[in-house]
């Protein structure tokens, strides 16, 4: 723990500190570029300088020096201020000043730090750099002459995403920021690096010249598009969503988004459902709330009802059906959609219980059944960090891009029985085992096999639990801890002949079967389910009503409503509550308050933000067995998952150009 | 330096680069370079497999060789390094050609000592013979490239073309010097100028000259 002083203030800084560290310890502001906490140290745009003692009498770069006992480090000298000066003149001598036209204005480092750090005017009159502008793909838009060579995104998508395809060529005045033969960048985190940017180099194209940051309004959301529950901020003006972006958490998705939770909002304005609709002679027409609702009563369905919830919704739209059916006196509930019917009488044994932040630490992961790359982008990115400190990493299922080492041990489930020398020897070998069972593998049914590893691999140690589910719907967690699951999953709902049947934005399941039943489509985008559906009630998305989220790891997370929804589309819970009073009974609540009181009543972990506690893990059937082979995962297109997706221009364009692009040239050619 | 460039990536340059491999010679050679580094850090031996692949091209091309995307591509393939970590280093230096050149690359050094010494009138002798910068001589034989110091200011002006450096030179010495590689002669590389061995003052030594003959001690005239 070295002793030094800040300013003249003592402190103590942790071993393996930097200067740059050790001067925001003791709450001084050290103006950086390329320095990013999360990425290697590269110290090449020297803004930090600042000034240290014992050492040379010259001004030191502060991310790249390790902090040492008695050190003396000013930031507030003659010395360290015209350093900053001298470097920022350099810095914005090949820098435009194009800032009018520039979509990083109002939020770029480089505007803000020469407002702050630099000199007045500029004396370079002589002719500035141009760089030719560089394809990236359809979500990042590149002004290369605005670069200045910070290699952030270079170290992001080697070092984070694990996909090398940036780089930095030729070298001096003419290095230049480009990917292989401009080829687009193409993985799932690959928009961070507009973020990262600390000028407007890389900027969102989507989101090209929409607004300027000042007018938008900021709301906490989470992310609904997979199960990781990343926290993001919804910016919106007036009654749209421009756009999305991380909010820092270090325990879910730490400051890194998807690009699919990122630009799937432009999806929030196309295909909706602003009009209640009522199927007429065969076809879809519109209609009116109380029309609708007669309909509904007149069905007379009594008991005989059914409520299958989407991968999208909160849990306060599925507290309210669930009170609405238990009203009625009907528990049909189910969310896994598409029929599995894994056991989860304790939902221990389908929850991450590693966190995310633990898996990190894993010495050896078996992940079986799961794409974890398109199921859970960042879950990928951890899953890599923990690569990167030596673990070791297998998967059983159909071979995908891993970002990182890994052997694949076939598509027979039956491994799981008769463990691999290799797999077994890891695992007795590992400290922090882990097991990672994918949607793939619970719909194979292996979730009984899977819990026998438990107690193979002790996968449960003191402060450890390497029992991992991995889920890719956001809704899943919270269906589960409110009870959307039937014993034999869809099949159940199904036997029992449902009169009326609800579905709350759910698009993924199979409607054939309830051909003679009134299918009420409660949801917010004109898909698959809307399609099916006999009556068409417009709800609102995960941007327009507050909710609750719980997301694969039991991690209970709150989201706030940032825009109204379009149109009649009304919030969800008030169309359930409203269908109470059609249909003749009572649900207990007048307001969302009440309905959330209600729902934290009747699941207490609800009601609290952070991990749910779930308990032990149950002890393993020894008679399961796991049969069959992984054909393939559940996630066709990373890009086009539900129907937010699904209407997104900019999504369509990714699936078309990103997945199906080499299809397409070789269909042209 | 400035209009460095990679070559445009063409069906036609896929087409006669793709098909690239290691001699059976140049095989042997890579994994010497390979060998020279710790299991699994293959990735170091990047700038010495770039070399020799330069140089196969060269053989095969009959010029002083570049790197075409496809070869490229090869040697990343070959220590299992993504392909634009290569490229940035093969951009990086200098010594890497980007675009095809001449049988002998002219390299002009055109940094202060050399320009004192008289290197523009290098350049306008070599322009004169039909040369132009960055660009291969309609006879296939010459490319002429301006470069940065190259180490010899002690016998400037100097041109380096291909292996060899041909320094304290004149526009006839240069000629002289061009010819001779033209007509398939092996000119006297070093400096040019008669009675100088290496670097040496020219016109005996100027320091040091007690130790002409054997060791001094100068300690004592301090």
């Amino acid at each position: 723990m070295p002793k030094l002083t800040v300013d003249g203030q003592e402190l103590e800084v942790p071993e393996g500190a930097t200067v740059l560290q050790a001067c925001e310890l003791a709450g001084k502001e050290i103006p950086r570029f390329c320095y990013h906490e999360r990425l290697s140290i590269a110290g090449n745009c020297r803004m930090c300088l600042v000034e240290v003692k014992p050492g040379p009498p010259k001004p030191q770069a502060s991310c790249a020096l390790p902090a040492a006992e008695g050190q003396e480090i000013r930031t507030d000298s003659e010395m360290v201020k015209t350093a900053r000066e001298g470097v920022m003149e350099f810095l914005l001598i090949n820098h435009p000043l194009d800032c009018p036209i520039c979509d990083q204005g109002g939020e770029c480092d480089l505007q803000d730090q020469s407002m702050a750090y630099g000199r007045g005017a500029t004396r370079y009159d002589a002719n500035k750099r141009a760089v030719t502008e560089k394809y990236m793909g359809p979500l990042i838009k590149t002004v290369m002459t605005r670069c200045i060579h910070c290699t952030r995104c270079v170290r992001f998508s080697e070092e984070i995403a694990g996909v090398d395809e940036i780089g930095a060529l030729y070298r001096g005045e003419d290095m230049q920021i480009t990917t292989y033969l401009e080829q687009a960048a193409a993985h799932e985190l690959s928009a961070n690096v507009i973020d990262l940017c600390p000028v407007g180099a890389l900027t969102s194209r989507p989101y090209a010249f929409e607004a300027r940051p000042w007018e938008l309004k900021k709301t906490l959301s989470i992310d609904v598009s997979d199960a990781v529950g990343a926290n993001i901020r919804l910016d919106s003006r007036g009654r749209e969503v421009m756009r999305a972006l991380p909010r820092i958490n270090d325990d879910v998705n730490e400051e890194w988004l998807s690009d699919k939770g990122r630009y799937q909002v432009d999806g929030l304005t196309k295909r909706r459902l602003d009009k209640v609709f009522m199927r007429k002679r065969g076809k879809l027409a519109e209609s009116s709330w109380d029309e609708a609702f007669k309909a509904i009563a007149k069905a007379k369905p009594g008991k005989n009802v059914a409520a299958i919830a989407g991968d999208m919704v909160d849990c306060e739209t599925m507290f309210a059906a669930k009170a609405l059916l238990g009203a009625m006196g009907s528990k049909l509930l189910e969310g896994r959609q598409t029929g599995m019917d894994y056991d989860v009488s304790n939902l221990a044994a389908v929850n991450f219980n590693t966190t995310f932040a633990g898996i990190e630490t894993a010495d050896a992961i078996l992940i079986v059944g799961s794409h974890v790359r398109w199921e859970a982008a960042l879950v990928n990115a951890r899953i890599r960090k923990a690569v990167k400190n030596g673990a070791q990493v297998f998967v059983v299922g159909p071979k995908w891009e891993t970002t990182y080492p890994a052997t694949f041990l076939g598509e027979d489930l039956s491994v799981l029985n008769r463990i691999p020398k290799a797999l077994g020897d890891a695992m007795k070998k590992a400290e922090r085992p882990a097991v990672i069972l994918g949607g793939a593998a619970l719909a194979q049914g292996a979730l009984g096999a899977g819990l026998k590893l438990v107690d193979k691999f002790k996968l449960v140690k003191d402060g450890w639990n390497g029992f991992n589910v991995m889920h890719f719907s956001a809704a899943r967690m919270g269906g589960l801890m409110l009870g959307y699951a039937q014993k034999n999953g869809m099949a159940d709902v199904v036997k029992a002949k449902p009169k009326v049947v609800f579905s709350l934005g759910a698009d993924e399941m199979d409607f054939e079967p309830f051909v003679d039943a009134l299918k009420v489509y409660i949801g917010h985008h004109g898909d698959k389910g809307a399609h099916a559906a006999d009556i068409i009630l417009p709800a609102a998305s995960y941007a327009e009503k507050d909710g609750t989220y719980v997301n694969t790891e039991g991690r209970v997370q709150f989201a706030e409503k940032a825009v109204f929804a379009p149109g009649d589309a009304r919030e969800d819970w008030t169309i359930l509550r409203a269908l109470a009073d059609a249909l003749g009974v009572s649900v207990g609540f007048d307001s969302f308050a009440e309905l959330q009181a209600a729902m934290i009543k009747a699941v207490p972990a609800l009601g609290e933000e952070g991990l749910a506690d779930f308990g032990d893990l149950p002890k393993a059937d020894s008679k399961a067995k796991a049969e069959g082979t992984i054909a393939a995962y559940p996630i066709k297109d990373f890009y086009l998952t539900n129907p937010i997706a699904r209407a997104s221009a900019t999504m369509q364009q990714c699936s078309a150009e990103l997945i199906h692009g080499e299809e397409l040239a070789e269909a042209a050619e | 330096m400035a209009d460095r460039h990679i070559a445009p990536d063409t069906p036609e340059l896929r087409e006669r680069w793709d098909s690239f491999a290691w001699t059976k010679e140049n095989a042997k050679k890579a994994d010497w370079h390979i060998a020279k580094y710790p299991e699994g850090r293959a990735k170091s031996a990047v700038m010495p497999l770039l070399d020799l692949a330069q140089r196969q091209v060269g053989e095969e091309t009959d010029t002083q060789g570049w790197l075409p995307l496809p070869v490229i591509e090869y040697v990343a393939a070959y220590i299992d390094v993504p392909v634009i970590r290569v490229l940035e280093v093969a951009t990086f230096y200098f010594m890497y050609n980007l675009v095809p050149v001449g049988k002998f690359h002219v390299q002009v050094c055109g940094t202060t000592p050399c320009m004192l010494r008289g290197s523009d009138d290098i350049i306008s002798a070599c322009k004169k013979r039909g040369m132009e910068k960055g660009k291969v001589s309609e006879d296939g034989l010459w490319t002429l490239t301006e470069v940065e110091c190259m180490g010899n200011c002690a016998t400037a002006p100097m041109v380096q073309i291909n292996d060899g450096n041909y320094e304290d030179l004149t526009v006839e010495r240069l000629d002289a010097v061009l010819d001779a590689l033209a007509a398939g002669e092996e000119p006297k590389e070093g400096t040019q100028e008669p009675g100088r061995h290496t670097s040496e003052p020219s016109g005996g030594p100027t320091t040091l000259k007690e130790m002409v003959d054997a060791n001094h001690d100068y300690r004592g005239d301090w």
